[in-house]
């Protein structure tokens, strides 16, 4: 965990979203640094995922701005990238390639090794030994979900971007991911998550965030 | 920091995995070059047998039917990516968004346009070209199919999400196609009648690099927009 000795703060300034002629939402303040976890909620619809691609740098936001260690992101442009892993809606998985495939080019994306012994072991504590050599087509919803999730492990990234990462888990794979994020933020991790599942995440600087408050 | 790739390999790697998908959905890619192979080959069937008609037409119908074959399958350049997610995953990759586009272009060369540089001299031979039109048949189209990636990358950009590209991608990309054809055609038809092709083909390579230079930089914008 290399990246995380360092420290980093991300700050969102009087942002403001829209989405079509619609206002998602406006004014948002809030500034994460090292080991916090940012919980969106809202109703459907309320903007978490306009927000959550914004933070990314995916969508530009409407009005306001986001500073990753006090430079705008979107001067930073790719160099931002470096330090985010997003995880949206769509799992971001190819449906002809294998998991490890998928794992190896996600984890070139940015600019990563991959190891293949450690990216098996993942696969095999998310219960997906037994698909290594199948096309992710031939695997469920929750299994391609967790192949996707199989990146937070292999991944040495500081900043986490989820968007809804428990729909379709079962109980198993969704207290593996609730530890994963509870460790990750002990080591010094940031992560900004939405959900709709009762998940409790016991961290130190655990904030809540209402969108359509 | 860990990051251990460096540039190159990763663009390799966006490279080889778009390779690597389309041979193992091959249809789409046989699909294109049987296209080009059975095209070409309706218009001796249906023309009179003359030998020398034939040959007089063989460098258009050639280059129609190859733009043609080259566009069919422009409307999947960016849409599979972008329904299953990876689209946007290679936005937020740690390389500038017009390297990874470019990547993109390169192998939809790869899979559509340079397989046609290799069996169009042999459909050429059907409209009795002699060995010197073969030779620039083949010429230009190894820049030829290279510059309608290029262009059609663009068309592609920016009809992402929208509903029935098909036709859309055609009238958008078509008419930019048009140098291409001109001077691709051109200079096969400047060796028919005995005439220095160098003219075509250094107006040819001009229209590549202006679109090496530019397609990917306007794709790379249409796509920032088509994934806000």
């Amino acid at each position: 965990m290399g990246f995380l000795a360092s420290n980093y703060v991300l700050t969102a300034k009087n942002l403001c979203g829209v989405r079509g002629e619609r206002l998602l939402f406006e004014k948002l303040n809030f500034e994460l640094s090292n080991g916090s976890v940012l919980y969106l909620e809202g109703a459907n619809g309320s903007g978490k995922t306009t927000l959550l691609r914004t933070l990314c740098g995916l969508s530009k936001p409407y009005a306001g701005a986001i500073s990753w260690c006090n430079e705008n992101i979107s001067e930073l442009a790719e160099e931002y990238s470096k330090y985010v892993l997003y995880i949206g809606h769509l799992p971001g998985i190819k449906e002809d390639l294998t998991a490890l495939e998928n794992l190896q080019f996600s984890l070139a994306l940015s600019g990563e090794k991959f190891n293949f012994t450690e990216a098996t072991e993942v696969l095999k504590l998310l219960d997906l030994a037994k698909g290594l050599n199948l096309p992710t087509r031939m695997l469920s919803q929750g299994q391609k979900r967790r192949v996707a999730l199989a990146r937070l492990w292999l991944q040495d990234l500081p900043l986490w971007v989820l968007d809804e990462p428990f729909t379709a888990l079962d109980a198993d794979a969704t207290s593996l991911l609730k530890q994963k994020i509870e460790a990750f933020a002990s080591a010094g991790g940031m992560v900004v998550m939405t959900t709709h599942q009762e998940v409790s995440i016991k961290v130190p600087k655990f904030e809540q965030l209402r969108l359509d408050a | 920091m860990p990051k251990e790739l460096s540039t190159f390999s990763v663009l390799y790697r966006i490279l080889a995995r778009d390779i690597k998908v389309a041979l193992r959905r091959q249809s789409d890619v046989m699909a294109v070059f049987f296209f080009f192979i059975i095209a070409a080959s309706l218009f001796p069937l249906g023309s009179s047998a003359d030998p020398k008609l034939l040959s007089a037409m063989a460098p258009s119908v050639l280059w129609v039917t190859a733009l043609l074959s080259c566009m069919l399958s422009l409307s999947r350049m960016y849409s599979s990516d972008h329904a299953d997610g990876t689209l946007e995953q290679m936005m937020l990759s740690n390389q500038p968004t017009v390297l990874v586009v470019l990547m993109k272009i390169l192998a939809h060369w790869v899979l559509s346009g340079l397989p046609l540089v290799f069996v169009a001299p042999l459909i050429g031979l059907q409209f009795n070209l002699s060995s010197a039109e073969l030779q620039l048949l083949a010429i230009s189209l190894l820049m030829g199919t290279l510059t309608l990636s290029l262009i059609g990358s663009i068309g592609a950009a920016l009809t992402l999400g929208v509903h029935g590209t098909g036709v859309l991608i055609a009238i958008l990309v078509l008419p930019l196609y048009i140098p291409v054809l001109v001077f691709g055609a051109g200079a096969v038809n400047a060796v028919s009648i005995g005439m220095n092709p160098n003219g075509a083909l250094s107006l040819l390579g001009t229209v590549l690099a202006m679109a090496l230079v530019f397609a990917p930089l306007g794709s790379a914008a249409a796509l920032k927009i088509a994934l806000e």
